[in-house]
């Protein structure tokens, strides 16, 4: 069996496969079984200073085979009631990583100073919700804000750090770049891309904010460019998001520079138990390609074997012996 | 798994119930089974969870408690309107049961009924305890007549039926009659007392649950209710994943997240 474990900016996790931030992360019960159902930690909705009740409906718009449109306004209880959920998590034994957002440095040093104090094991910062008016990618496309609020979080408390960065820019990798120099201590990439759905019949927005943001499968490809982009930028592991759906998925991103994995949108219908599918067909497949080691693997695709090995496995391992894939 | 999307149809009509709860009817061609909610988008104002009254179609139908909240944007609403429907989502009861008990308190009857109907057209036999705040608030009493159901009426003003809650009234009849299922939708505080009577006398229930709702999706976590989601495990939920709930019947999330707690209810 491949061994999963990572190490995640100092963070061990049992696998790569963590739950995005904003999908069934309200309740500390639901974090507790995602935990429960496989997955290698959670994420926290992103939690701010004082409570949100975020955008009227309709906030979801599901998009057939493509994915969905969110425009949920980051609704939250607040850094004051949220702890009691991250309570209930960590005594299911999830490792949780605490989502802030906060419009100014030094709003999110504080927040950041008490989301610490939950026992959270990292903190990730949303730089990149796409639709918050003050908040998120707002903020978050001009990398000399992200780089001041890095380095005023890091500043703030003694926790590993993810900046959270947006697709939504020209340059994705400039914005993890200032990050980096910030001070942070790994990149989580992407939030989701800006995007709309009209009625036509009713010639109006279907969400009631209007413009949202799309998930799910048809940003796979977008998620992977970027998180290729920053592996060629940065020094500082990437955490791949964006359409992750399955193991081969999740190999992609790995692939292509991602250290671990974060999963939203898929587990509409299957649930948490999403994970635990991922996690089997992962060592499975891991397996089969003759990779020991999901950590040996980050970024693999970057230096990809030269001439006419390339048609062979490019890992080494029993799967060198395997007959290679496709017509001889 | 790709999921139900929206479509845009004409309000056929807006027929009050009672002084407090309108249906709207729309053309319906998705098919639902009684117990189903779907998603109504009100452009401009909001979009809600409904449960169907009438869930089969070609006239698909949802009732609704026009008071409070969700009063403005509902009594607004006239025929020829356009509405978006999303759905249906969530599970539909089990028609095996042969004796039903339906115990109903104010708008709960929306859900009930059309599962009532299902069950009649199987050949079973369903008594209904249907409560409400007045005589003219009894939502669904004619309908359920209609199919042949044999119905026991309690009223808090004792306008109608047995003065007071539905409570005693099911009890009544639980005690008296071997029912193989209880179906339940009302206040919260009403269904945990009923359901705990019913399991004294080894009766499953399944309580329809309402929770706040965003996606509808089984993504936000807007409706969680202790580990399930009440869009997809429900709103159809048997007592025995309830009883142990600490929130069941006691608290509710606002649209923040923040647990509320109920006020003192109607038992
Ligand atoms: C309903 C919903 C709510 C979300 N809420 C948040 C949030 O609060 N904070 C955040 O950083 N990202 C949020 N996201 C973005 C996800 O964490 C993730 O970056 C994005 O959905 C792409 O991953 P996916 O395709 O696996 O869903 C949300 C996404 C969805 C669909
Ligand atoms: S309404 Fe979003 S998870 Fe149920």
């Amino acid at each position: 069996m491949a061994d999963l474990t990572v190490d995640l900016a100092g963070v061990p996790l049992r696998n790569p496969l963590l739950l995005a931030s904003g999908i069934w992360g309200e309740t500390g019960a639901s974090m507790a079984s995602a935990y429960a159902a496989g997955a290698g930690g959670v994420v926290t909705k992103s939690i701010g200073t004082a409570p949100r009740t975020g955008y009227a409906n309709p906030t979801v718009e599901p998009l057939g085979p493509v994915g969905f449109l969110n425009a949920m306004g980051l609704p939250n209880p607040g850094i004051e009631e949220y702890p009691a959920e991250i309570d209930v998590a960590r005594a299911g034994g999830a490792p949780v990583i605490g989502s802030i957002f906060a419009a100014t440095p030094r709003e999110f040093a504080a927040l950041a100073r008490r989301m610490a104090e939950t026992g959270v094991v990292a903190l990730e910062l949303n730089l990149s919700c796409p639709h918050a008016r003050g908040f998120g990618s707002e903020i978050g496309r001009d990398p000399r804000r992200v780089e001041r609020i890095v380095r005023s979080v890091v500043g703030a408390v003694d926790l590993p750090v993810l900046a959270k960065i947006t697709p939504n820019t020209a340059d994705p990798a400039g914005l993890a770049r200032a990050a980096e120099r910030g001070g942070a201590h790994a990149i989580s990439a992407i939030n989701t891309v800006r995007a709309l759905a009209i009625d036509v019949d009713l010639a109006r927005p279907i969400l009631a904010h209007g413009l949202g943001g799309l998930s799910g499968p048809a940003i796979k490809p977008v998620g992977l460019a970027c998180v290729w982009q920053i592996y060629e930028a940065v020094q500082i592991p990437i955490v791949g998001i964006g359409g992750i759906g399955s193991a081969e998925d999740a190999l992609e991103y790995l692939l292509a520079g991602a250290r671990a994995v974060q999963i939203g949108t898929a587990l509409s219908g299957p649930g948490v138990a999403l994970f635990g599918t991922i996690a089997r067909e992962l060592s499975a497949r891991l397996d089969a390609l003759g990779i020991d080691r999901w950590e040996a693997a980050v970024g693999r695709a970057h230096r990809p074997a030269p001439g006419p090995s390339a048609a062979r496995s490019p890992f080494p391992g029993p799967s060198r012996m395997a007959e290679p894939r496709g017509t001889p | 798994m790709t999921p139900p999307s929206r479509t845009i149809v004409p309000i056929e009509a807006v027929t009050p119930e009672t002084p407090s709860t309108v249906t709207l009817r729309f053309p319906w061609t998705a098919g639902a089974r009684p117990g189903q909610f779907v998603m109504v988008w009100i452009p401009g104002e909001d979009e809600l969870p409904m449960s169907l009254s009438y869930p089969e179609g070609p006239l698909g139908g949802v009732t609704v408690k026009a008071m409070g909240e969700t009063s403005r944007k509902i009594q607004d609403l006239r025929r020829g309107d356009r509405i978006g429907i999303r759905g249906p989502y969530g599970t539909p009861f089990d028609l095996t049961p042969h004796r039903v008990l339906i115990v109903a308190g104010g708008s709960g009857a929306a859900v009930l009924a059309p599962a009532a109907e299902a069950a009649r057209r199987e050949g079973h036999s369903v008594d209904v305890a249907l409560g409400a705040v007045t005589a003219g608030e009894l939502l669904f009493r004619e309908r359920f007549e209609r199919m042949g159901a044999r119905v026991e009426v309690a009223t808090d003003d004792g306008s109608e039926g047995t003065r007071g809650y539905v409570t005693p009234v099911a009890d009544r009849l639980l005690e008296g009659n071997p029912y193989d299922a209880l179906w339940t939708c009302g206040p919260e505080v009403m269904m945990r007392r009923v359901a705990d009577r019913a399991e004294r006398a080894h009766v499953p229930v399944i309580c329809s649950v309402e929770r706040q709702m965003k996606c509808a999706l089984g993504l936000c976590d807007a409706c969680a209710l202790g580990p399930y989601h009440v869009c997809v495990d429900g709103p159809l939920l048997p007592w025995e994943r309830l009883k142990d709930l600490e929130e069941f019947g006691r608290s509710y999330r606002d649209p923040a997240g923040r647990r509320k707690a109920y006020g003192p209810g109607r038992p």
